[in-house]
């Protein structure tokens, strides 16, 4: 009986692993043909290596790239600034007026469809702009404050989960002995949830890295990002380079996922043996 | 005489330290809280406005809706004509029926299909567990856009599927399976399967093994322990999944833009053309109030849920 439950869960899963990742290999696979057709496999020509060559010498695609590199690398820089306040306020200062709204403003940019925020966000900028002057049209700087504030939500998640498991006696302890709150923080907190803005960081920038639909509200005519690139060519059907681009990109996050994955995993037994030696010495 | 000064100098240090807990609370609340007021809920508020504004030639297209006359009288016009144009307007209301059509069924789907993971992912021995869990988070960090991308090249008329169609011998002519609503719910489902598998996996786990020994040893089945005791004990994970697939889907724009055909009616996409299309900011405002509307009940019911995880 066991053993049959089981042998449907097996099949399950390995039903839903092949739905997420044959797509995914289909497009690496198809980036080595040389037909322009795609998924035609010529093979008199294949595989080569002609669309990468091709990719790396389209100056838009390289110049757009270099764009969603800078606005992904700030907004991850100032999302996990504002996500560790907002998961500090949320976990340690538990009363505070105006603490469910706080909750609903920091839960709801993560699910909330992504025209409404987009729509919301350039009614916002037209308005500033006609009230005091700023921004002064769109681009790299609308966009970034754009992206900013709907992948901060996705920090404060990855961040307050951490900070719940620190445990609290470490910081009451370095208090006891007189240090500030702030060098509690930088002290003792900070490093304990280090992994967690780690992780926090690396979502941010993807999350803005990728985003199509909030960017096309708050962009400007001289600011074209990397998926609003690849998105105005993928809506005239499959193109090889951008079957080149995917394979360069997946296998970027791939190597990044999985060595941090490791490193975390590393770190996290390097503290437990940290912490049995502590208890071992103690009495 | 040392004794007292040193007694006063530790008062007069915690004073200090205390007025700069106060200044450091203000500032870790106040920044945050700052920044979405003015980029989140400032933007919705302003949304509402334009919603009841009417359209007009120049830029921005929208007419004030708050003007001060010249004979020095405070006008304040709300036009209700975008609400009664949305409401009457059958396009419009198919739009939303379909948008929830299209995201329920996907969220079923999506579920029927991340259950059996999650809980295979969840019972696998510890070292398969982290790297199967990693298999899961992976095409989440993969581009969102270039993972739709990917089926326009399975699904097209000379694309793998319906060369194995054709060469199993199923089909005789390829099929068109792009711009029609099946390709709709393979893209939701597909790009939303993770959304639905971590919450799961993560209720399931938290599961205790030793309740589904005593079903056991009390003679209890195991397809009738999961249906009396994992699937319940699940819900929230149930719930907490359904949601963070349905949210999102019920507004999709990229899926229905790239997959879908032209009689594919769903409210992101009809949002996105109004807005850049026709350029009629009011009606765009209005259709995004009346979405939010709709999605308001669901996101509550998901922020409670996720905090009595938290709390748990």
């Amino acid at each position: 009986m066991p053993g049959r439950r089981s042998l449907f869960v097996l099949m399950a899963m390995a039903f839903g692993f092949a739905f997420l990742y044959l797509p995914i290999l289909a497009m690496v696979v198809y980036s080595f043909n040389a037909s322009r057709l795609v998924t035609v496999w010529d093979s008199a020509n294949s595989p080569t290596l002609a669309w990468y060559v091709e990719l790396f010498h389209n100056a838009p695609i390289m110049d757009s790239a270099r764009l969603s590199f800078r606005i992904a690398a700030t907004n991850a820089t100032g999302a996990v600034i504002l996500g560790t306040l907002a998961a500090f306020a949320l976990e340690r200062y538990r009363r505070f007026r105006g603490r469910a709204l706080f909750g609903l403003l920091t839960t709801a940019p993560m699910v909330l469809p992504e025209v409404i925020t987009g729509l919301s966000l350039l009614l916002l900028f037209v308005a500033l702009e006609q009230a005091v002057g700023w921004p002064g049209g769109r681009g790299a700087t609308t966009i970034t404050i754009a992206h900013i504030t709907f992948s901060m939500a996705y920090v404060v998640v990855v961040i307050q989960a951490r900070l719940a498991t620190v445990d609290r006696s470490l910081e009451e302890a370095a208090m006891d002995l007189g240090a500030r709150p702030w060098k509690v923080f930088v002290v003792i907190t900070l490093p304990l949830i280090m992994p967690a803005i780690a992780s926090g960081w690396v979502l941010a920038f993807i999350l803005s890295w990728d985003d199509l639909v909030i960017t096309s509200f708050v962009s400007g005519p001289s600011s074209t990002t990397l998926p609003q690139l690849v998105f105005s060519k993928v809506r005239l059907g499959v193109s090889p380079d951008i079957n080149a681009l995917a394979t360069i990109l997946v296998l970027i996050v791939t190597v990044c996922v999985v060595t941090a994955g490791t490193y975390l995993v590393r770190l996290e037994r390097r503290r437990l043996r940290d912490a049995q030696a502590a208890l071992g010495a103690a009495p | 005489m040392n004794a007292i000064a040193g007694r006063w100098r530790g008062r007069l240090r915690r004073a200090g330290s205390a007025r700069g807990t106060e200044a450091g609370r203000l500032l870790v609340i106040g920044l945050p809280y700052l920044w979405l007021t003015v980029f989140f809920l400032v933007p919705f508020l302003i949304v509402l406005k334009i919603a009841f504004a009417n359209i007009q030639l120049s830029m921005p297209p929208v007419e004030p809706v708050v003007t001060w006359t010249q004979d020095q009288v405070l006008q304040l016009r709300l036009h209700f004509s975008n609400f009664s144009f949305v409401f009457g307007d059958s396009l419009y209301v198919a739009a939303f029926l379909n948008s929830l059509k299209v995201a329920g069924v996907s969220t079923v789907l999506a579920l029927l299909i991340g259950y059996p993971m999650a809980y295979g992912i969840a019972r696998a021995p510890g070292a398969w567990r982290n790297v199967l869990f990693l298999l899961v988070v992976l095409p989440f960090f993969t581009s969102f856009l270039l993972r739709v991308y990917a089926w326009l090249g399975l699904l097209g008329r000379n694309g793998p599927v319906n060369g194995v169609l054709l060469a199993l011998g199923i089909v005789q002519e390829p099929l068109q399976m792009l711009q029609t609503d099946f390709a709709v719910y393979l893209g939701m489902v597909y790009s939303y399967l993770p959304f639905m598998v971590l919450p799961l996996y993560s209720a399931i786990e938290k599961l205790d093994l030793t309740l589904l020994e005593a079903a056991a040893d009390l003679g209890c089945r195991p397809t009738k322990a999961f249906f009396t005791v994992t699937l319940p004990l699940t819900l929230e994970g149930i719930y907490a999944g359904c949601l963070l697939v349905f949210i999102p889907a019920v507004g999709e724009y990229v899926i229905p833009a790239l997959l879908g055909g032209p009689d594919t009616l769903m409210i992101g996409r009809v949002v996105w053309d109004e807005f850049f299309g026709n350029r009629d900011w009011p009606v765009a405002s209005a259709l995004a109030i009346v979405l939010l509307a709709i999605l308001t009940g669901f996101v509550l019911l998901l922020q409670r849920i996720q905090a009595r995880g938290r709390e748990a």
